[in-house]
């Protein structure tokens, strides 16, 4: 019997305002503990909160991004947990007017994951377990979040994987957030149920809680789907409940039942007034996003004629993007300019968060001259190779490394007959070549291009060359 | 007749020191607290330091601001930097606050001389003071009485003349109800007039900082000074007219709202003591007109509901993690937050937090929290109407005067009761004002109270000036009790 996965997710992504979302308390990553704190922030008696403006425009922004509906009029709401690291014992959240709904996001596959909501919340502290005692620090507390709930549209593990990034690669472009997971900048929820193939209700699901890796979530979904799988084959039932993953076993466990779910007692949050946003307003924040790596993906497709999977590693990184742009300026083959992108100063970016954060020594212009010389045939692609390198290991602009002696290349009649010098100079491996060793010929157009200090071309000479040995 | 006033200009004219005055104030607290426990922290430093200040500044020939100098009380629950604030709970003692309330805020920069922060049912839950794990304060009239509450001490301060005002907060009668016991004036503004920035919340709704004074233009003085939009507080909207200098207009033809339903229960002779003050009214030319509110009779339940689902969760921060109480012997983090809440907070706190907790729990919800938002909405809508037909209203403050001591612990629901005229005004988020209006036989003062629409706050001091001003030398003098000048 085969098994259908369905799942859902609801990920929370901590926005990259500089303040907090109700006071004035940096955001920023890390520091000492409780050092980012304010009265505010760690809900000492009395105070109040005061909502950051900016956290409802980015909240509007991942919207807009992701299709949804922008409600004009939202509220606060209050939802009542007790744990340590939540200062006043509850969290501010939305509870049944968030700022967005009915949105989705398309797949490569061409299918829409629905977004059911986008709500704004604060984020809580952190519990620090040290020398047998714990401790409380708050400067996460208070940062703000999104949460984006999806439909039970996902089908896959693969399906969960793309719809995450998609999520995170445009949280990135329109610059509401760094999505940094190893800082937990990106968490995830997952709803999780499975059911025979071909049938249209859904089973019992059950919450992973509060994952914090793709790695984690791929394989935590794999292991609640083999484990519900193997329940419901031995003809046993699905409790629904909250569950955790243990990456260490590599394993989900049970948090709590059904029973014991906490009971929030959402409210109001009278300390603060109702959200408006006006049209205008909502659409001066449409007019203002940029465009979304779905369309730039498209773009350099359609447009600039590159290579598909060229296209999709250009745009998973967005300074990659814009840099590509910035250096494919005026070029008519896109696609050279690419190249040197992902082959050559890939190679120096080992990690993705390198890529990522592209921090490379030369501006996009530098490139972009070079790419010029190109293709205006001024030098050869193994000399501009070169030429690469140098300016990635210094930094400088082309013409510190070519002159213009080199960017006059050689003429035909001269390269004609530097060949001819060659091939009787490689004998042997011109006999070995006329045997039928293709590979052969390197050793001659080697002798070329070092005698020419690489400024010959390459392509021509070759076709030269063996001419020359056929006769 | 404005103490405010008065001293001010003793001050100025250099008749009184501000020390000399400071020390005589904290020579009666010395003598006097230990009976009324009006006080529950007494800051003699804070308060002498201040005063010299205020000293140097006259001695230069500087004009003083209508505050300056004038030595006051602070309620417990307005935090104060470096002043313990318990809100006389005992899972808030030792807790010394970092930060200011917006209101201690405005008055300390006008030289405001705090001599103590003032009694109060814990966290403001209740009607008589005795909630305070300090014990009640008493009502200078009569020591076998309560000064009511929850502002008890800021009432039992200024009656007992420990302070020449204090600051109290209301959220279903806390300044009204002491200041009507105590025969003070006691005035709880438009919600969102004052700021409740570092005001302890209780339900955060209804809670509203106000002036307890012995006098309307004192009240109107200190309102003057405390009302002001606060960007830190989002509920905020300051106030719209300076209220001290529009006392003096004329009454004539000012219509005056009377509900039927608003004396239903009340003690008879309290009831012909709000006749006499309507006839006062209508010799002063207002025009008296009746006006139907049967909504009030849901006022009761919608108060409790919303005020307990509020505070509920206002006070699940009291953990014993980051500040005051903490129990001393528990086996993990959820036995020590257990424990810790089970011990510092009192009976009356833990029931307010049960209720409220249950009103908002799923498969409750809707009978209880949602109904009673609904109620609060046509109540609002209800008071609207009225005022659409006259420009104040006027009703009993409580519907008996001071309770005997020990009163309330016997039955809370009855206590609960007596709170019947307060709480319409704060669900609807309106300012009233309570004033003296007479005595009973045993020589207790009853209040009245004027209510206004919202952000008419001048309209009722107005009114109530008027009302002061033409019966003073009937029932002012028997209020100034105390020690004098």
């Amino acid at each position: 019997m085969s098994w259908e996965l369905v799942a859902g997710l609801e990920t929370h992504i901590e926005l990259s305002t500089k303040t907090k979302i109700f006071c004035q308390c940096t955001t920023e990553f890390g520091g000492e503990p409780n050092t980012h704190c304010c009265p505010v922030c760690i809900g000492l008696p009395g105070t109040l909160p005061k909502l950051n403006r900016a956290v409802v425009e980015y909240a509007v922004k991942a919207g807009l991004a992701t299709n949804c509906r922008i409600r004009n009029i939202s509220k606060m709401d209050r939802k009542n947990y007790v744990y340590p690291d939540l200062p006043k014992a509850y969290q501010i959240s939305q509870y049944d007017k968030p700022l967005c709904e009915h949105g989705f996001i398309t797949l490569s596959s061409e299918k829409n994951i629905n977004i059911t909501r986008i709500h704004i919340e604060e984020d809580a502290g952190k519990l620090i377990h040290e020398r047998g005692d714990t401790y409380v620090d708050y400067n996460r507390g208070g940062v703000p979040l999104v949460e984006i709930v999806s439909e039970p549209d996902i089908r896959s593990i693969d399906e969960a994987m793309e719809y995450i990034e998609k999520l995170r690669l445009i949280m990135k472009y329109i610059g509401v957030s760094d999505v940094k997971m190893q800082e937990g900048s990106l968490r995830c929820d997952v709803n999780i149920s499975v059911r025979k193939n071909g049938e249209d209700a859904y089973g019992t699901r059950t919450e992973i809680k509060n994952v914090n890796s793709l790695n984690f979530i791929a394989k935590a979904m794999e292991y609640e789907f083999n484990r519900q799988v193997d329940i419901l084959e031995s003809g046993e039932k699905i409790e629904q409940e909250t569950r955790r993953y243990n990456s260490e076993l590599n394993i989900t466990e049970i948090m709590r039942g059904k029973e014991d779910a906490d009971d929030y007692r959402y409210f109001r949050d009278p300390d603060l007034v109702t959200i408006y946003l006006s049209d205008e307003e909502i659409k001066k924040f449409k007019d203002d996003l940029p465009e979304l790596p779905g369309k730039k993906y498209s773009r350099f497709v359609n447009e600039y004629g590159l290579p598909e999977a060229d296209a999709s590693l250009l745009i998973k990184y967005k300074n990659v993007a814009e840099y590509f742009e910035k250096a494919c300026k005026n070029i008519k083959n896109k696609k050279t300019a690419a190249n040197y992108i992902l082959v050559q100063i890939f190679r120096r970016l080992a990690t993705d968060s390198e890529k990522e954060e592209f921090n490379i020594s030369i501006p996009p212009e530098y490139l972009n001259e070079l790419v010029v010389l190109v293709e205006e045939k001024k030098i050869n692609s193994s000399m501009a190779r070169n030429v690469l390198e140098k300016m990635l290991d210094t930094g400088k602009p082309v013409k510190e490394f070519i002159t213009d002696e080199d960017m006059k290349g050689i003429d035909e009649e001269t390269l004609r007959k530097l060949c001819g010098k060659a091939v009787k100079a490689n004998k042997s491996a011109a006999a070995q070549y006329l045997a039928g060793k293709e590979k052969a010929l390197g050793a001659i157009i080697g002798y070329i291009m070092r005698e020419t200090k690489g400024k010959a071309d390459a392509a021509l000479a070759t076709e030269i060359v063996k001419k020359l040995i056929r006769q | 007749m404005s103490r405010i006033k008065y001293i001010n200009n003793l001050l100025e004219t250099g008749e009184v020191s501000c020390v000399e005055l400071t020390k005589k104030y904290l020579d009666s607290i010395e003598k006097e607290n230990k009976i009324l426990n009006a006080y529950v922290k007494i800051t003699q430093e804070t308060a002498l330091k201040t005063a010299k200040k205020v000293d140097e500044k006259i001695s230069k020939g500087e004009k003083l601001l209508p505050l300056e100098g004038i030595p006051m009380s602070l309620k417990d629950n307005m935090s104060t930097k470096d002043i313990e604030t318990t809100c006389c709970s005992n899972i808030l003692k030792g807790y010394v606050p970092i930060y200011n309330a917006t209101v201690w805020d405005i008055i300390k920069n006008q030289n405001a001389v705090l001599l103590g922060k003032t009694n109060m049912d814990e966290f403001a839950m209740g009607s008589s003071c005795e909630t305070s794990c300090f014990g009640g304060a008493l009502n200078p009239h009569d020591i076998k009485h309560v000064a009511g509450g929850s502002s008890g001490g800021a009432a039992s301060s200024v009656a007992g003349n420990l302070a020449v005002y204090g600051l109290g907060s209301d959220t279903g009668g806390s300044i009204r109800q002491p200041a009507s016991f105590c025969g003070l004036v006691g005035f709880k503004p438009t919600y969102g007039a004052v700021s409740r920035y570092g005001l302890i919340a209780y339900a955060s709704s209804l809670d509203q900082i106000g002036p307890i004074a012995s006098c309307v233009e004192d009240a109107a003085i200190i309102y003057d000074a405390i009302s002001d939009y606060d960007s830190k507080d989002s509920t905020s909207r300051g106030s719209r007219t300076k209220t001290a200098n529009s006392l003096n207009k004329c009454i004539k033809g000012i219509k005056i709202g009377i509900a039927k339903e608003y004396f239903e229960g009340i003690r008879d002779d309290i009831k012909s003591s709000i006749q006499e003050a309507v006839k006062v009214y209508e010799d002063l030319g207002a025009e008296i007109v009746h006006v139907d509110l049967p909504q009030i009779k849901y006022a009761l339940p919608v108060y409790y509901i919303i005020a307990c689902a509020e505070a509920s969760s206002n006070l699940g921060r009291y953990d014993g993690i980051r500040y005051g109480y903490r129990t001393s012997f528990y086996s993990d983090v959820d036995d020590m937050i257990c424990k810790t809440r089970s011990e510092g907070f009192g009976k009356e706190v833990q029931r307010r937090i049960m209720l409220g907790t249950y009103v908002l729990s799923a498969g409750y919800y809707d009978a209880y929290y949602k109904k009673a938002q609904k109620l609060r909405g046509s109540i609002v809508k209800a008071f609207k109407n009225v005022f659409d037909s006259c420009d104040v209203m006027l009703a009993p403050t409580v519907p008996t005067t001071a309770f005997e001591l020990n009163f309330t612990s016997k039955d809370p629901i009855e206590t609960y009761m007596t709170d019947i005229c307060t709480v319409p005004v704060n669900i609807a988020g309106l300012p009233a004002v309570s004033i003296p209006c007479g005595f009973d036989d045993k020589g207790l003062p009853i209040g009245m109270q004027l209510i206004g629409n919202s952000f008419e706050d001048a309209v009722i001091l107005n009114a109530a000036y008027q009302y002061e001003h033409q019966v003073k030398n009937k029932i002012y003098k028997q209020t100034d009790i105390g020690v004098r000048i």
